[in-house]
């Protein structure tokens, strides 16, 4: 990830005795499968990364340590970085909080210190040079990991506000039983999902008979996106509702045809306006009809 | 790890709990409602196909983790009749007995991926794969590499 | 589990509680091709509000009721069809024809109102 050097000082852990470094990171590398498990365990214990599923913090705790065993043996923390930010900027969204992250950092460096803690027991100087080693790298290790994701918070944050300002397409509902659905920008085959999606919950909660579907806004439309404004409007009748596409531009309605979608399925009109008046008369005229036999 | 969840199908109650365990796994994975939905609906018809064309076999569910995504196997297994003409039958309307065939295809729609493996006499084998969405983070980065 | 089916005035109401297996689902066909035709009611509605999958076989029985009960002059309407599992349904290709569908109970009701030509009790 390119950003990673950009904001954050080139940082380098202090120097070791390089003797007593390698059989530390031996040592880690070997008990790789059990410090890792005691770690989850410890992560699972502790009750964070709750929102994320065993697997889930199964595969980042393996890549966390092995950065992590990679740092201490390099001296860089580049890579851990790279990663750092990497993993924030996938779990950010899923809610997962500054604390947790500090927290599990903090929870491996105490893992791996109780390990060594054991395992030179027998030899109190060894022990004393190694934790000397390690105390200090494990403390950097954990700043950087922290400050990697407090930084990918803020930028995320920047990105989906500006993003939701981009991508959030209001359902508005105009009178009773009836709401448009403009939609602006580029439409992409998830969007457009997500889309039908928002329109068909509206229909439900606001108990829509006609739902206006305005593509004013859209620039192009290829054969995904055609066939999900089809579907769209099926999956919208399912439901007891129908649909009118307006602001549909002899281009785009040329390419509809040219794409083969059958547009006689489909209520268009050419503008927004003529698209109201139209779903008036439609929810009107039921009324006229019972009221008038 | 990656904790398989296997289901019997012998009778039409088997059809209900391999739906119910696909719409499990698939929430439990972070896919949406309607993806579960998908996902479930593809399983109800493949359950079906080993309860009327083979009598008894299993569903397999399995998580699987690639392309930085998450993602769901489904993986039917019969040592039924199997199937002659598998590409014939993948089309809509090709229906031995009194089904309309509309189960393969309809379920090949609905996930991302559909496989068939049969051998006559010996059996078949369905495989299914659906990934969840990408959401807004990953999409996002996907429109940064793009926009490099 | 079997569906209640009500009867309300010249429609039958069946409502779905939850899941049906197949024997189930055949079982509702079968009752509902019944009571069409001991009452001779005009309309059907079943409502889907707590099914969570429609699929092939569901679509079909669901069909095979709407033509039994047009046979006997009777309309039939599937109300509650939950967004996720009209996504799912178009995406599969599943088609309802003759069904007509409506959002709840009370436009299910207002639906074979219109295409029974009652006249709406409430006036409207
Ligand atoms: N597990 C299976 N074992 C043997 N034959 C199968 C199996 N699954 C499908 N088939 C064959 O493939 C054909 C097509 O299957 P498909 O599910 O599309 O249709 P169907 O089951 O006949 O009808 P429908 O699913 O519409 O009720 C079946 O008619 C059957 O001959
Ligand atoms: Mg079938």
């Amino acid at each position: 990830m390119e950003h990673a050097a950009e904001s954050v000082p080139h940082v380098r852990l202090p120097e070791v005795d390089s003797r007593l470094l390698r059989e530390l990171v031996e040592y880690l590398r070997q008990r790789r499968t059990e410090l890792r498990q005691e770690w989850v365990r410890r992560i699972t214990d502790a009750q964070l990364l709750g929102v994320m599923t065993p697997e889930e913090i199964f595969l980042e705790v393996t890549a966390v340590y092995d950065n992590y065993v990679d740092a201490l043996e390099t001296g860089s923390v580049e890579t851990l970085q790279d990663y750092a930010r990497d993993l924030s900027e996938r779990i950010i969204r899923r809610g997962v909080e500054t604390h947790e992250v500090l927290g599990i950092v903090l929870l491996l460096r105490d893992v791996l210190a109780r390990s060594l803690f054991v395992h030179y027991q027998h030899d109190p100087d060894v022990l004393n040079r190694i934790l000397d080693a390690y105390e200090p790298a494990a403390n950097r290790i954990a700043v950087t990991v922290g400050v990697s994701f407090v930084e990918e918070r803020e930028r995320v944050i920047r990105e989906q506000q500006a993003a939701i300002r981009e991508l959030s397409t209001p359902v508005l509902q105009v009178r009773e039983r009836l709401v448009i659905l403009p939609i602006i920008g580029v439409l992409d085959s998830q969007r457009a999902r997500q889309l039908t999606e928002q329109l068909l919950m509206t229909i439900q909660a606001n108990r829509a008979k006609v739902v206006v579907i305005d593509i004013t806004g859209v620039a192009s439309i290829d054969m995904t996106v055609a066939n999900h404004l089809v579907q769209t409007v099926k999956a919208s009748r399912l439901m007891g509702a129908s649909a009118i596409i307006t602001g549909l531009s002899s281009e785009i309605a040329q390419t509809l045809v040219d794409l083969g979608v059958d547009l006689s399925m489909m209520k268009t009109v050419g503008d927004l306006q003529g698209g109201l008046e139209e779903a008036e008369r439609l929810l009107g005229y039921k009324v006229i009809q019972a009221g008038d036999e | 790890m990656a904790d398989e969840r296997r289901v019997p199908i012998v009778s039409d109650d088997d059809m209900v709990t391999a739906r119910a365990e696909g719409r499990a796994l698939a929430a439990h994975l972070g896919f949406s409602r309607t993806d579960a939905t998908l996902v479930a609906t593809a399983i109800s018809e493949i359950a079906r196909n080993i309860v009327v064309h083979a009598h008894d076999g299993e569903i397999v569910l399995t998580p699987v983790y690639g392309d930085s995504r998450y993602g769901l196997v489904v993986v039917a297994r019969d040592r039924g009749p199997g199937i002659p003409d598998v590409e014939a039958a993948m089309q809509d309307g090709y229906g031995s007995s009194n089904g309309l065939g509309l189960g393969l295809p309809g379920a090949r729609r609905l996930m991302d991926e559909l496989h068939v493996e049969s051998e006559v006499g010996r059996g078949t084998t369905v495989t299914m794969k659906k990934w969840r969405d990408r959401d807004e983070l990953e999409r996002l980065r996907e429109r940064r590499s793009d926009s490099r | 589990m079997s569906v209640p089916i009500l009867k309300q005035g010249d429609y039958l109401i069946a409502s779905i509680q939850s899941a049906l297996t197949d024997s189930e689902v055949l079982k509702l066909r079968d009752d509902l091709a019944d009571r069409v035709g001991n009452f001779r009611s005009r309309g059907i509605v079943i409502d889907v509000t707590a099914v969570d999958v429609i699929d092939s076989f569901v679509a079909r029985s669901l069909q095979t009721i709407a033509s039994t009960a047009k046979l006997r002059g009777a309309e039939t309407v599937l109300v509650g069809i939950q967004p996720d599992v009209a996504v799912a349904m178009v995406q599969f290709e599943l088609s309802l024809d003759p069904l007509l569908t409506a959002l709840d109970l009370e436009e299910g009701i207002a639906a074979l109102r219109r295409s029974t030509g009652g006249v709406d009790e409430d006036g409207r």
